[in-house]
């Protein structure tokens, strides 16, 4: 988990029809945190749709984006190794929550049931393996997406405003965590984000839309 | 890849057997069957059939029935809606609604005769202390030659179909707020909803009414119940010429059948003038502003008709029931004086065949319905284009008359060769079962969560991963609910069965609609009761497999 990755966006512009609603030109080093901000409907939710790759065929996308060096513009989404983190924690309701973990494992990974114990312990949940995701609290939710997108291996992660939604409290210590656990493994970060305490949290470089 | 295909062949699986059929029943028609020695084109088959008796009344009587039963069917769900929407009267029909649905038209029929017949469970209530009568009086109330008890039969399974089509188009219509927009402007309520949400909401319904029209104007089993017999209607009688020994009225049939063809245009026609009509009067009424004036009578009828129509359908299923359990019975009392269980026993080694065959039938069908609708559905997502218009061709084999290609059909495989087999019924009754799976599916498909996929692909899922491990299990009980559609649907079919078995394939519907002319009330109400009961076992798993599966799973309960 502590290789290094580096994700590079060259000369990106998206276009729908005529207008262009995002250009964009940088580069995320491993551990860094690149903070896009903009009003809604500025593109921002159609940038992270593009390096993802659900852009709906409406739009039209120049540029390239460099994982590793290796261009994955053209690569379907299961294959580009970017991990997603949405506004919801989007637990599968009809999975437990070590099953929820369990989906985010390759399927190369061996023997699953300690990594999932260990994954379990590390955001504090022993014991919660069991347990209806729908019983969990907001913050407990929050953890157990960030974990499953972590299992998942990714190697570099989008962040669509995904603490939005939680209660002011818990906005700040749960940010806290995720930019930790980026960081520790290494991941190149994309965060957009209409707030600006999630950019001041990320501490780093901030694009205005 | 087969995805890919699914689409194509839905489109093909459902417009080329009727555009053959209907090929194949206009040939004849015109004299052309070389097989039974029509080998130049004439139009004596059309001669012979302008010159059977009573011919333009059976035509009356289908055209009128049609219209009649669809417009009563429509205004009772309209006005239902809109006098009952979050009553708890509502929430009580919200519920009966789709067992209505599931009951086959053929035991609605049956229910509907035992109940209004001269010796029916209305007539017993009455006698002889209101009408004086001792013995049944000499009345022809079923089979009545103006087809009023057929209308009825008709309405009383029409309105669960047009309820439950615009239960589901309602939500994306808002109607509350419109309500409270407009009672924030003085509207009562159900006035508001007459005027604010009932003209948005037809559109959106227009298909199904359409389906309605066409049924309604050529259905054979209930007719064959209900309906009047001298003359019988148009598609009753095309399916005696066509199961005439003497098979030169094969060409008479068939120029009935293009003849059908034409009533249900016409009365799709006088429809489409009528919605002219009604549209601009509405125009009117709405302009005039009227806040309160009619609001009462509206609201007492919507809850009055929708109760009336419910409770006799399920005392039509409890009569049945009765009488299928029913010892001597001497007219007048209301209940049997014996209750045995002596028809059941006589009836359950005939019982089983035709029963297994059904679940055969239905299953099967059935399951290629699903298989194809979720890959059509599948393929939409997963290219992300909008649903095809092609998809309205759907409707046709609903509104295009079914005795008008089936017919065709079954001259094409007598052709062919093809001798009847389950296979070939099967085929029949997917025509059918494939809209209204794929109908009840693809709302759900359509509106669950793209951000679900999505997810489970970037944690690495393949397309298919996702599907089977997240899509199918979240959608489970949507898809069951589209099972037991599809499985009521198979099991309330009689004519293609009738027609592409070649009366040699029974099935529990097939067997109930020939007791019809017997008349023997006792075998009717166990051959009609274990009918309206197989649907039902049907939608009992579709409610209790995911309530057992989804027990310790909160957010899986309620899912639509």
């Amino acid at each position: 988990m502590n290789a290094t990755h580096r994700l590079e966006l060259r000369d990106i512009c998206i276009q729908l029809g005529d207008q262009v609603l995002v250009e964009l030109d940088a580069e995320i080093g491993p551990g860094e945190v690149l903070t896009v901000m903009g009003p809604s409907g500025s593109g921002k939710s159609t940038l992270l749709a593009y390096l993802a790759g659900f852009l709906a065929p409406e739009f039209r996308a120049r540029g390239r984006v460099l994982l590793d060096g290796q261009d994955i513009g053209s690569l379907p989404a299961e294959k580009r190794g970017m991990g997603l983190l949405f506004q919801d924690p989007l637990l599968f309701p009809h999975l437990s929550v070590a099953g929820n973990l369990r989906f985010g494992l390759p399927r190369s990974v061996g023997d699953k049931v300690p990594r999932v114990e260990d994954a379990l312990a590390q955001i504090n949940l022993s014991g919660f393996g069991d347990r209806d995701p729908a019983t969990l609290s907001g913050g407990q939710k929050a953890r157990v997406a960030l974990m499953r997108l972590l299992l998942s291996a990714p190697c570099a992660v989008l962040l669509d405003e995904p603490f939005s939604k939680l209660d002011t409290h818990l906005r700040h210590e749960i940010r806290r965590l995720v930019f930790d656990r980026l960081r520790a493994a290494g991941l190149p970060s994309l965060l957009v984000t209409h707030d600006r305490e999630d950019a001041d949290d990320a501490g780093g470089r901030v694009i205005e839309l | 890849m087969m995805l890919r295909l699914a689409p194509v062949l839905i489109v093909i699986l459902l417009v080329a057997p009727i555009l053959g059929g209907l090929t194949m029943a206009l040939l004849p028609a015109l004299g052309y069957l070389p097989a039974l020695g029509g080998e130049s084109l004439s139009l004596d088959p059309w001669r012979a059939l302008f010159a059977e008796p009573g011919i333009w009344r059976s035509v009356a009587v289908s055209l009128a029935s049609g219209l009649i039963a669809t417009a009563v069917s429509l205004a009772v769900v309209l006005l239902y809606l809109a006098a009952a929407t979050g009553s708890r009267l509502d929430r009580w029909i919200r519920r009966l609604v789709s067992p209505l649905l599931s009951i086959p038209h053929a035991a609605a029929a049956f229910g509907l005769a035992f109940l209004i017949a001269p010796s029916g469970l209305i007539a017993r209530l009455a006698s002889p202390g209101l009408t004086g009568w001792e013995r049944p009086p000499d009345l022809l109330i079923t089979q009545d030659p103006w087809g009023l008890s057929l209308i009825a039969g008709l309405v009383i399974k029409e309105i669960p179909f047009l309820l439950l089509m615009s239960l589901a188009a309602l939500p994306q219509l808002d109607p509350e707020r419109r309500v409270a927009m407009a009672r924030s402007l003085g509207y009562r309520p159900t006035l508001a909803w007459w005027k604010v949400v009932a003209p948005s909401l037809y559109p959106l319904i227009r298909l199904p009414v359409f389906a309605v029209i066409a049924y309604a104007s050529s259905v054979v089993d209930v007719a064959m119940i209900l309906g009047p017999t001298l003359p019988p209607t148009l598609a009753v009688s095309i399916l005696s010429w066509f199961s005439d020994p003497d098979l030169d009225m094969r060409f008479m049939a068939s120029a009935g059948a293009i003849l059908q063809l034409g009533v249900t245009v016409t009365a799709l026609a006088i429809w489409w003038g009528l919605e002219r009509l009604v549209a601009r009067l509405m125009g009117g009424w709405i302009a005039r502003g009227g806040r309160c004036q009619g609001e009462t009578g509206l609201h007492v009828a919507g809850k009055l008709w929708i109760l009336l129509v419910t409770v006799t359908a399920f005392v039509g299923i409890a009569g049945l029931a009765i009488h299928s359990v029913a010892g001597f019975w001497r007219f007048p009392a209301a209940l049997p004086e014996s209750f045995t269980s002596a028809h059941w026993v006589r009836a359950l080694p005939s019982l089983a065949g035709p029963i297994a065959s059904t679940a055969l039938i239905a299953l099967v069908s059935t399951l290629l319905a699903l298989a194809l609708a979720l890959a059509a559905l599948e393929n939409e997502q997963r290219t992300g284009r909008h649903p095809s218009r092609a998809l309205w061709l759907l409707y046709l084999p609903l509104i295009v008359p079914q005795i008008a290609f089936l017919f065709g059909l079954v001259v094409m495989m007598e052709q062919l060769g093809t001798r009847p087999t389950h296979a070939l019924v099967i085929f029949g009754h997917l025509l059918f079962v494939l809209p209204y799976v794929f109908l009840s599916l693809s709302e759900a498909y359509r509106r669950f969560d793209p951000r679900w996929s999505r997810l489970a692909l970037t944690l690495g899922a393949s397309h298919n991963g996702a599907f089977w491990r997240v899509r199918l299990p979240m959608l489970l009980a949507p898809i069951l609910t589209a099972l037991a559609v599809g499985l009521a649907v198979s099991i309330g079919q009689y004519l293609p069965t009738q027609l592409l078995g070649a009366g040699r394939i029974t099935t529990v519907t097939t067997e109930a609609v020939s007791l019809a002319s017997g008349g023997n009330r006792r075998v009717i109400g166990v051959w009609a009761l274990v009918q309206a009961c197989l649907p039902l076992a049907g939608f009992i798993i579709a409610i209790g497999l995911p309530r057992l599966l989804w027990s310790n799973r909160r957010a899986m309960q309620g899912v639509p």
